[in-house]
């Protein structure tokens, strides 16, 4: 996109319902981090949910109007930034999908959706940001949530931006872009099999030989998190930009040991 | 087959605590998904195969009445007969006949997913006629009275030991102190075993992975070379293949064949690669003397023109599965029929009913990973939502995911509304996660805190927190 270099973009921060209602610190990290990267944000006060729940419940019908009521929010912004993939994916990839054929809204999705951008990968292709000042003493392992991956080819970037955090060590673990076994009402109305995976992901974690886990999307994150404290792991989990940002005071997802 | 996908719930569980089982799954991470990487690394022009396989697929289901059609008549051409089966019923009663009226006591089948999906062993059991399966795997899953798991790796759920053992149960005229650990002595055993078949059996039966429009050939691939002494030997030869098996040319099996082995074995070929065009003609050393071609229906001409056609491009790798966390989790047979993990997960509904199979579409976290491995680009994940948008549409999801799902849009959809009460309700909540700043337990949150705490809320919300700091900012500076 183009902006003049004498004005700062503006970027709407879509902060997203876990964040806002669980962990806004992940929001304030990311205000940090898009003001540091030279642009200038806001938050839209009638931002709600993005409607994946809807959505991915086959409710067309509430999803669509939560996407009209997200798109005119955020219509007026350079950019639209969100710190999770797969809210991410919904307002970029899915919402144009919503309306094709609809000729009220069909090319304001189009529009709308150039715009949108996850977080990190807002930062490393979009501002150009090379590294952060953030330092950090831990070992982390980095989990690629499905959406940021797949729909959006989040990997390199996070572990780019990581990588510039002083003291900050990176051990990868065993396939990490395998899914936690989140998958938003999956989780509940399939705890059995969700709980089945998301083993398979913690032990992976625990072998990695990592102090702290982090991921660019807060619902895999509360997943994970949810497992290893259940577990008594000692691991701290965090959302990847509150070690970009430094902003580490906060106690972990779901508490310290 | 008995249809139990509607108990999904229940054979996840029953899996999920199989220790046998979970053993054997770990074959299915472990054995499939590093060679297809490999074999995929190896090829720089896979991407752009894929793409022209789609092509191919795409501009046959197009014009699939016109290559049918153009189909059938080069089968004739070549001596052979088609059938066309509008139903499994059809399909069981054309085999049947032919049996009956041909004297067939015994038939080898080459692996089939067609005849699971038409339950034809049952049906030819009940006709007095003994099927012999003859692919490893389907021998093995017959001893045991069971249905494949896995689309390409039927007897995948089960461990040497567990073979061992139905070996020995079976082959009785074998001496019983006989050493059979190893997997070739189980591969030697079974080979013997099974040549003998093959020359007692009066008909054979293979399915297809392709039809070929332009020459009336029937193509299968297989590693064992059991399919071509199943098409072979016998005196007659029958291909069960469903509609949407045909390609216009030769040279379009060529190029989806590039990515079959590829995506199913990570090989770059299948070891046999056999086409049939007809039956034995004058001067050939051997072959049939009948050549028949029952085309299946089944509901897939309905799916034609809806949002499930690109289902239609699938040509049975089982890549989808083999990288499905919720295929790795519970195998096969929790999906209650003939097709399990992402691909039968969107083609079931579409065979025996949403209202039957509604929970497979459901029971997906969108890891998106299928759709990445699919060969043919299939979306997987979207076409699993369209199956829930059925269900919702039909009020058939349970009445207590409605209720949630309706008071959560109610709050979604009034954003004042959503900002009064989470600035009301989240602080509470994170006071009462305490220092731990988790739960172990929570009203209405049993299937989280069944096997997870639930991480609190740190405090106050950030659209409220936002909002004051907004608000500091306007005031004058004293």
């Amino acid at each position: 996109m183009q902006h003049q270099s004498t004005k700062r973009p503006t970027v709407g921060l879509f902060v997203t319902c876990l964040v806002d209602l669980f962990r806004p610190s992940v929001g304030f990290a990311a205000v940090k981090l898009i003001e540091e990267a030279g642009c200038t944000v806001d938050v839209p006060m009638t931002q709600t949910c993005c409607g994946q729940p809807a959505y991915n419940s086959g409710d067309r019908e509430d999803t669509r109007e939560i996407a009209k009521a997200t798109i005119a929010a955020f219509e007026e912004f350079d950019y639209v930034v969100a710190p999770s993939g797969s809210c991410t994916g919904m307002l970029k990839k899915h919402y144009p999908a919503l309306f094709a054929g609809d000729p009220a809204w069909e090319s304001r999705a189009a529009e709308f959706s150039k715009k949108v951008h996850e977080l990190v990968s807002f930062l490393a292709d979009e501002m150009k940001v090379e590294g952060v000042t953030a330092k950090l003493t831990a070992t982390a392992t980095y989990h690629d949530s499905c959406s940021g991956l797949r729909e959006l080819g989040i990997h390199d970037q996070p572990r780019k931006l990581l990588a510039s955090v002083e003291g900050l060590k990176i051990a990868e673990m065993q396939e990490a872009d395998v899914c936690c076994g989140f998958g938003g009402t999956f989780c509940v109305k399939y705890s059995d099999i969700s709980n089945a995976i998301v083993t398979k992901k913690t032990a992976n974690i625990e072998t990695a030989g990592a102090d702290m886990l982090l991921a660019g999307d807060l619902g895999c994150l509360m997943n994970m998190a949810g497992k290893l404290k259940r577990d008594g792991s000692s691991i701290e989990v965090r959302h990847v930009a509150e070690v970009l940002a430094g902003m580490t005071d906060q106690p972990p997802i779901g508490g310290a040991n | 087959m008995q249809i139990r996908s509607p108990e999904f719930k229940a054979n996840s569980v029953k899996a999920l605590s199989d220790a046998q089982l979970q053993k054997a799954l770990g074959n299915v991470r472990a054995g499939f998904i590093d060679k297809r990487k490999k074999a995929v690394d190896a090829l720089p022009e896979f991407d752009a195969l894929r793409e022209n396989g789609k092509a191919i697929k795409d501009h046959t289901l197009a014009n699939l009445d016109l290559y049918l059609e153009n189909y059938e008549a080069q089968v004739k051409a070549a001596g052979g007969h088609v059938h066309w089966a509008e139903t499994a019923e059809d399909a069981r009663r054309i085999i049947l006949d032919l049996c009956a009226s041909r004297g067939v006591k015994t038939v080898t089948k080459g692996k089939s997913m067609i005849s699971e999906e038409i339950a034809l062993n049952d049906a030819l059991e009940a006709a007095g006629v003994r099927p012999v399966e003859t692919d490893l795997g389907e021998y093995i899953i017959q001893l045991r009275g069971e249905h494949p798991s896995h689309i390409i790796a039927p007897a995948v759920h089960l461990n040497k030991e567990q073979i061992e053992a139905d070996f020995r149960r079976v082959h009785t005229h074998l001496p019983a102190d006989r050493e059979l650990v190893e997997h070739e002595k189980l591969l030697t055993e079974a080979r013997a075993v099974l040549r003998e078949q093959y020359f007692k059996a009066d008909l054979g039966i293979t399915g297809a992975n392709f039809l070929v429009a332009e020459t009336g050939s029937s193509i299968i691939v297989t590693n064992e070379g059991n399919g071509d002494l199943t098409q072979i030997l016998p005196r007659i030869h029958v291909v069960v293949a469903s509609i949407e098996k045909v390609v216009p040319t030769l040279e379009d099996a060529a190029q989806i064949l590039r990515l079959l082995a590829r995506s199913a074995t990570g090989q770059d070929m299948s070891v046999y690669t056999t086409i049939s065009t007809g039956g034995r003609r004058e001067g050939d050393p051997d072959g049939p003397d009948e050549y028949h071609v029952v085309l299946l229906d089944n509901g897939r001409s309905s799916m034609l023109g809806t949002e499930f056609q690109e289902m239609l491009r699938c040509i049975r790798c089982g890549a989808c599965m083999n990288h499905c966390p919720v295929y790795h989790a519970v195998g096969g047979h929790a999906y209650g029929w003939v097709y399990p993990g992402p691909m039968g997960a969107v083609l079931t509904p579409s065979l025996i009913g949403v209202d039957k199979g509604g929970h497979l579409p459901n029971a997906s976290t969108f890891c998106g990973r299928c759709e990445s491995v699919c060969p043919m680009k299939i979306p997987l994940p979207k076409m699993m939502r369209h199956w829930r948008e059925r269900e919702f549409e039909r009020g058939l999801n349970p009445a207590a995911a409605r209720y949630g799902l309706k008071a959560w849009a109610f709050f979604a959809r009034r954003p004042s509304l959503y900002r009064f009460f989470a600035s009301l309700g989240i602080p509470v909540l994170s006071a009462a996660g305490g220092a731990k700043h988790r739960f172990s337990w929570l009203p209405f949150a049993g299937g989280w805190t069944k096997y997870r705490e639930l991480p609190a809320p740190e405090g106050r919300t950030f659209l409220q927190q936002w909002a004051q700091r907004e608000a500091k900012k306007q005031e004058p500076v004293r």
